[in-house]
């Protein structure tokens, strides 16, 4: 059942974008994991009761997008901080100082993998392989890739975020 | 004679349709919808030898013709570029740089299977490259080249960005398919085989994204200059990733069956810090490690199975003497036991099971019976699965027993690794 009483969660346009996608594919079925995207791309992480919205729109059960949610780890469960730090630990990055680079953010901002800044700014997570390992250390914030880490970039990268937001 | 990479051409801005035209772009396609069946070009490409890039290495041409031709249903194209394997990068720098080529690409792929559906299942972290292509793709439409009546030619192709979610089972052709069909990217079992019943029960032809690049070469040039490059039975070129302990890590294009030796001294520029190379892993973390003896083999396919290993997505991972290999397994065992999809029981439990045990060992509390248990876990995963997952899960670790069982043991008895890994980030 959709509370009707309580303000939505996704805005105008995700519902705009959402309707979009119903009539592209061949199988209706298939738009499971572009609202997924459309949903965090807006809130950061994938809300149950945005989800529940979207399957409303789309007519499709809430649970397939449930089960997706929980299947596909890039998409948050929880809310997160302004910047989603994603380090790679993978091989290659492990090789060239991951272990390290983990060790120096979680000491600058004093949390742990998992962990969000008291301040709401920064979450730190550790991910797998993002594919490019010739600039390894790797991490990506957001949507954003940084390559090729070395403890000077890392401070003027979180030090040009905190100014940012 | 010099080899002049075509695929990572160094043409700048060749993202951009009016540069990418200037320098010879879509006239393997014009030339295609003007002059060749669907057949013809389908036999041009079994006669070039070109081999899926992906990682399995199964011949191009001959999975096209896979399609029943008697067909009533729609017929699909999915564009792998769910490109996942640790140590592998190259697909990244072809859609980000020559988006263009992929396109042209699949769209000579999709007239010679007669589809006119393609999908580019892209791995979700790929926001950047994702709309690079979908901003080619409106390029390409607007010149004509994608869309209905290609070229004035009666043949329609949609072509539509599939984003995946950080899923590396995805990369798995059925895999992929379940998840673009919605929800969990659960793979299917073969046969039926994709080409017969695929993508929503339909024919569809799966190719990675650096095949389909070679595409518009091969209708340009022809099969025989294509053969020209590489070794008998692996022809053309091939993009190795290099990563790790090398002074130039990068992606170089080069012919098939180039020496492991010329690749890393000639292109990468040597170890790092000139120091001894210990092991390399040559095909991305799914295929056997090689020991540094091996230094000479050639990079194709026959040869690298020849010496113990596999050329899969020829992610090479290059390691040096400060590099521990029980940290080394045990890392790249942490990535199977996160990706195993969970259906099947060997690879859900087999990996989670080895990630604990060198975890174990790698912090102090192994004990040496763990060495051989490791070896009775690999030989419980490995066939026993739908898809090829829990196989890949085994190389790394059996390979690494293998050739450093005297390391394990030290790292057992004396609660630390052999060798400390350089600090490298500074």
């Amino acid at each position: 059942m959709i509370d009707k009483s309580s303000k939505g969660l996704l805005s105008e346009s995700s519902k705009e974008k959402i309707e979009g996608l119903i009539c592209i594919f061949p199988d209706k079925q298939s738009i499971i994991l572009p609202v997924l995207h459309v949903i965090y791309d807006q809130l950061g992480y994938l809300d149950s009761k945005a989800i529940k919205e979207a399957a409303s729109i789309t007519e499709i059960p809430d649970v397939y997008f449930e089960e997706a949610a929980s299947f596909y780890t890039m998409f948050p469960l929880e809310p997160v901080g302004k910047y989603l730090i994603q380090v790679c630990h993978n091989i290659s990055c492990t090789l060239m100082g991951a272990e390290s680079l983990i060790d120096y953010i979680k000491e600058k901002l004093g949390i742990k993998p998992g962990g969000t800044t008291a301040d709401g700014l920064f979450t730190l997570v550790t991910v797998e392989c993002l594919g490019s390992c010739g600039t390894a250390p790797v991490m990506r914030i957001n949507d954003t890739y940084y390559e090729n880490l070395t403890k000077a970039k890392v401070d003027k990268i979180l030090e040009t975020l905190r100014n940012q937001a | 004679m010099s080899f002049e990479p075509f695929l990572l051409t160094p043409v700048p801005d060749h993202d951009k349709i009016d540069v990418y035209l200037k320098h010879g772009g879509y006239t393997a396609l014009s030339k295609v919808l003007k002059e060749r069946t669907p057949e013809e070009v389908t036999q041009e490409v079994i006669n070039s030898g070109l081999r899926g890039r992906g990682g399995a290495g199964f011949p191009t041409g001959r999975k096209w013709s896979f399609i029943p031709k008697d067909t009533d249903r729609p017929i699909y194209l999915c564009v792998n570029a769910d490109e996942s394997e640790p140590g592998t990068f190259k697909d990244r720098e072809l859609m980000l740089k020559h988006p263009h080529m992929l396109i042209e690409g699949a769209v000579i792929t999709a007239y010679a299977i007669k589809c006119n559906r393609a999908f580019i299942y892209i791995r979700g972290e790929f926001a950047t490259e994702a709309h690079q292509l979908e901003r080619a793709i409106a390029e390409a439409t607007e010149k004509g080249f994608v869309g209905k009546n290609i070229l004035g030619s009666g043949f329609d192709l949609e072509i539509t960005i599939y984003r995946g979610g950080g899923a590396y089972i995805c990369g798995e052709e059925t895999a992929l398919m379940t998840s673009l069909e919605g929800g969990k990217g659960y793979p299917r079992l073969k046969p039926p085989f994709p080409a017969v019943s695929g993508l929503y029960l339909s024919p569809t032809i799966i190719n990675n994204v650096e095949t389909i690049c070679n595409i518009p070469h091969i209708m340009n040039r022809g099969a025989e200059w294509f053969k020209s490059m590489g070794t008998e039975k692996s022809t053309g070129s091939k993009i190795f990733c290099v990563s790790g302990h090398v002074n130039k890590p990068g992606n170089y294009e080069l012919p098939m069956g180039i020496s492991l030796r010329e690749l890393l001294y000639e292109y990468a520029g040597g170890i790092k810090n000139d120091r001894n190379l210990k092991v390399v892993i040559p095909g991305g973390s799914s295929v056997p490690i090689l020991t540094a003896d091996k230094v000479d083999v050639k990079m194709d396919f026959e040869s690298l199975v020849e010496a113990g290993s596999m050329l899969g997505s020829a992610g090479v991972i290059v390691m040096d003497e400060t590099t521990c290999i029980v940290h080394a397994a045990y890392v790249i065992s942490r990535f199977y036991q996160h990706e195993s999809c969970g259906q099947c029981s060997p690879c859900r439990q087999g990996t989670l099971w080895m990630y604990r045990i060198l975890d174990r060992i790698e912090h102090g509390k192994g004990k040496m019976e763990d060495i051989d248990l490791l070896l009775d876990i690999c030989n419980n995963i490995e066939g026993n699965t739908i898809c090829p997952l829990g196989d890949a899960s085994v190389p790394a670790v059996r390979s690494s027993i293998k050739y450093f069982r005297d390391e394990y043991e030290y790292h057992i008895k004396n609660k630390k690794c052999l060798v400390q890994l350089d600090q490298r980030f500074e």
